[in-house]
């Protein structure tokens, strides 16, 4: 056991190092400046090259991310090179809740929608109900996120009304204001998903139910319900639970063309921002913080197959 | 309830179609008979010869749907299973009918507790609570003689034996006293020594609750001693039907005499079992003309390809020492073998 947290502990400091060195290799490559972020357009090379010194961005590349390591490792992500030059921490926990209330809502809606539908669909394998599902998630997967977005506000928000169009209002400053704004945004992402769930599990439920066990819990007088439910989710969920862990780390820090459009302070918008303006301490906190997310819904995955599949509780004890 | 001298199922030209895109399979082709109450009957033929499909359209398991078709009708106990709604042909499966499957590593769900198998069969029939649930099960996994029978509950499927297994299937079978139990070849996957165990276990449970059973099996060795009639399937069709000892001391279809001819020696490995039989049995979807077993038949005659036998009714032999009233035997053959007895383990040569 402790063999094990010590491994899995060196496995994840792996992974970071790993992450925040590429990272910043990457943004090396990317045109962005913070020194004409800083000063505007229209300054004499002299001035701009003055900044970069005074920001330390002339050092050689390597010094730069060891110093960056170095206050990483003391607790320190460093402040922003662009204004508002506030703590990279204080950015990142105002972003932080935007994205994940985001990505948390957009998962919950689209299980709750593709439960159901797949459910139905495998039920009714081969039929109507099947292919009209089938040939509706292949349609919302293969229409780009924004474009889904764009329709969703301009029927929803700009034709009927429902949803109102104005900033982004805190959890904390009211839930009720803040469901509103977030489930459209939400509704867009779980859209996407939803589709793509849908497919998956329904594939495994429909291998499942040719299962033998099924022919044998129908024998048993179970209603086709309750046998769904009961007897062939479980074991048909492998494949949507491992996607979903992978959806949460993805959907934190890619939001992005949905954080655009409905104006939300998330981390998505954060990155990006940054990383045009070469701000590299925003960009470099926030990925280590995406990929510290990643990991840890990951690690919470595989912790669940035991609890999908007691055949494989004995050889991880 | 019906009187009880009527037979507890009456099955009458039953035929069961799959369409598919081979084209039409007609897995089950008119088969009839009757199961009386307390009556154990053997079902035996090839892999293949439509037996599980039979058992299962026979329960209403496999029902006219989108791919399939069942004509001919199924009584159980006065009820007609084809013709009841799913909702009620549903409550049947239990407390009047049950089936034990094939396979035990594969019919019982992996992420399930054993204890939750039986349970949910328990309270979806009968109206107890939790605790008299378990109680019933735990009674349940003593009766078919599995120790422990309280830790076993809160196992997983995998962490018992096959035979193990195989006795809780069989359990779940018996948790709400069905009156006719189908045991679909209930000993094919297990090992030589436990099929013994699992034939005698289901022959005495049968005869405690005097329930009727239909044991299906390829091995007519398996049914030997254990039926009280047996009925023989070639090709979606009776071919021989009679008194378990009758039809074994004298086999009047060829096809019988070949499968008895086939009984392995007690050292020999299972599933050798049906290889002494030249060729295979015919493709579903295309079966031949006439007699279906005439192109490996070792006694084929002119005509047999040419008219469909009927199911015929047959005299009494003289060899045969029953009174000729209770003589029920029938056979589906143009040219009946005349052996008076199944006396040369040889086969059917010699004529
Ligand atoms: N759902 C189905 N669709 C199409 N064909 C089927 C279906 N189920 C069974 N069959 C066909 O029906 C025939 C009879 O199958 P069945 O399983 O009843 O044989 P069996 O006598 O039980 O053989 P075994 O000893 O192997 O269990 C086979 O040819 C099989 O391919
Ligand atoms: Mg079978």
């Amino acid at each position: 056991m402790l063999r094990r947290l010590l491994i899995s502990t060196l496995e994840l400091v792996a992974v970071l190092f790993l992450v925040s060195l590429g990272v910043f290799l990457l943004l090396s490559l990317v045109p962005g400046d913070p020194a004409v972020a800083l000063l505007g357009e229209g300054r004499t090379p002299q001035e701009y090259e003055a900044m970069r010194e005074q920001l330390g961005l002339n050092q050689p590349l390597l010094s730069r991310y060891g110093d960056w390591l170095g206050g990483v490792l003391t607790g320190d992500l460093g402040t922003s090179l662009v204004p508002p030059q506030t703590e990279v921490l204080d950015r990142i926990l105002s972003a932080l809740p935007v994205s994940l209330e985001l990505a948390v809502l957009g998962l919950v809606m689209a299980l709750v929608i593709a439960l159901p539908l797949a459910m139905w669909s495998a039920y009714h394998q081969g039929g109507r109900a099947d292919r009209v599902i089938s040939a509706a998630t292949f349609g919302l997967l293969s229409m780009p996120s924004f474009l889904l977005g764009i329709v969703l506000i301009a029927v929803l928000v700009n034709a009927l009304g429902i949803f109102p169009r104005n900033e982004w209002v805190r959890l904390g400053d009211g839930i009720g204001g803040n469901l509103q704004h977030a489930f459209l945004p939400a509704l867009t992402i779980a859209l996407m998903e939803a589709a793509m769930f849908t497919r998956i599990l329904r594939n495994d439920l429909v291998t499942t139910l040719n299962e033998d066990y099924i022919l044998a819990a129908r024998a048993r007088g179970m209603s086709p319900l309750r046998i769904m439910v009961s007897d062939a989710l479980r074991p048909s969920s492998f494949s949507l639970v491992t996607i979903l862990g992978l959806s949460i780390g993805r959907l934190v820090g890619s939001t992005v063309i949905v954080e655009y459009l409905f104006a939300l302070p998330g981390m998505g918008k954060l990155v990006i921002d940054a990383a045009n303006q070469g701000n590299y301490p925003v960009v470099q906190g926030a990925v280590l913080v995406i990929a510290l997310i990643y990991v840890a819904s990951n690690r919470l995955i595989d912790g669940s197959y035991g609890y999908l599949d007691p055949r494989t509780r004995r050889a991880r004890a | 309830m019906t009187a009880p001298t009527t037979p507890l199922l009456v099955v009458d030209d039953l035929r069961t179609v799959f369409h598919t895109a081979r084209g039409a399979v007609r897995a089950v082709d008119g088969v009839s008979f009757t199961v009386a109450r307390g009556e154990t009957l053997g079902l035996v033929g090839e892999s293949g010869s439509g037996k599980s499909v039979l058992g299962r359209t026979v329960m209403g398991l496999i029902a006219t749907g989108a791919t399939t078709t069942v004509t001919g009708s199924v009584l159980l106990d006065g009820q007609d299973v084809h013709g009841l709604s799913r909702g009620r042909r549903r409550r049947l499966w239990g407390p009047e009918v049950a089936m034990v499957f094939q396979d035990p590593m594969t019919s019982l769900n992996p992420v399930k507790r054993v204890g939750t198998h039986l349970t949910e069969t328990l309270r979806r029939h009968l109206d107890c609570s939790r605790a008299e649930a378990r109680d019933r099960a735990v009674d349940l996994l003593r009766q078919v003689g599995i120790p422990e029978p309280a830790r076993r509950l809160r196992q997983y499927p995998h962490e018992l034996s096959g035979g193990m297994r195989q006795r809780v299937v069989i359990a779940i079978a018996l948790a709400c006293d069905p009156r006719l139990l189908i045991a679909d070849e209930p000993t094919t996957a297990l090992d030589v020594t436990v099929q013994q165990q699992i034939l005698d276990l289901l022959g005495s449970l049968v005869e405690e609750r005097s329930m009727a059973m239909v044991l299906v099996s390829h091995d007519l060795g398996a049914v030997a001693g254990r039926t009280d009639r047996v009925q023989v399937m070639y090709a979606g069709r009776t071919v021989e039907s009679g008194r378990t000892r009758d039809v074994f001391a004298a086999p009047r279809h060829p096809y019988t005499e070949a499968l008895l001819a086939s009984i392995p020696q007690l050292d020999a490995p299972p599933h050798t079992v049906l290889r002494a039989i030249e060729g295979t049995p015919p493709d579903m979807a295309r079966p031949p003309a006439g007699c279906r077993f005439a192109p490996r038949c070792a006694v084929r005659h002119d005509d047999c390809a040419g008219a469909m036998p009927a199911l015929v009714p047959l005299s009494m032999p003289l060899s045969v020492g029953s009174p000729a009233a209770s003589y029920d035997r029938e056979v589906a053959c143009h040219h009946p073998t005349t052996s008076a007895a199944f006396a040369a383990p040889g086969g059917p040569d010699g004529r």
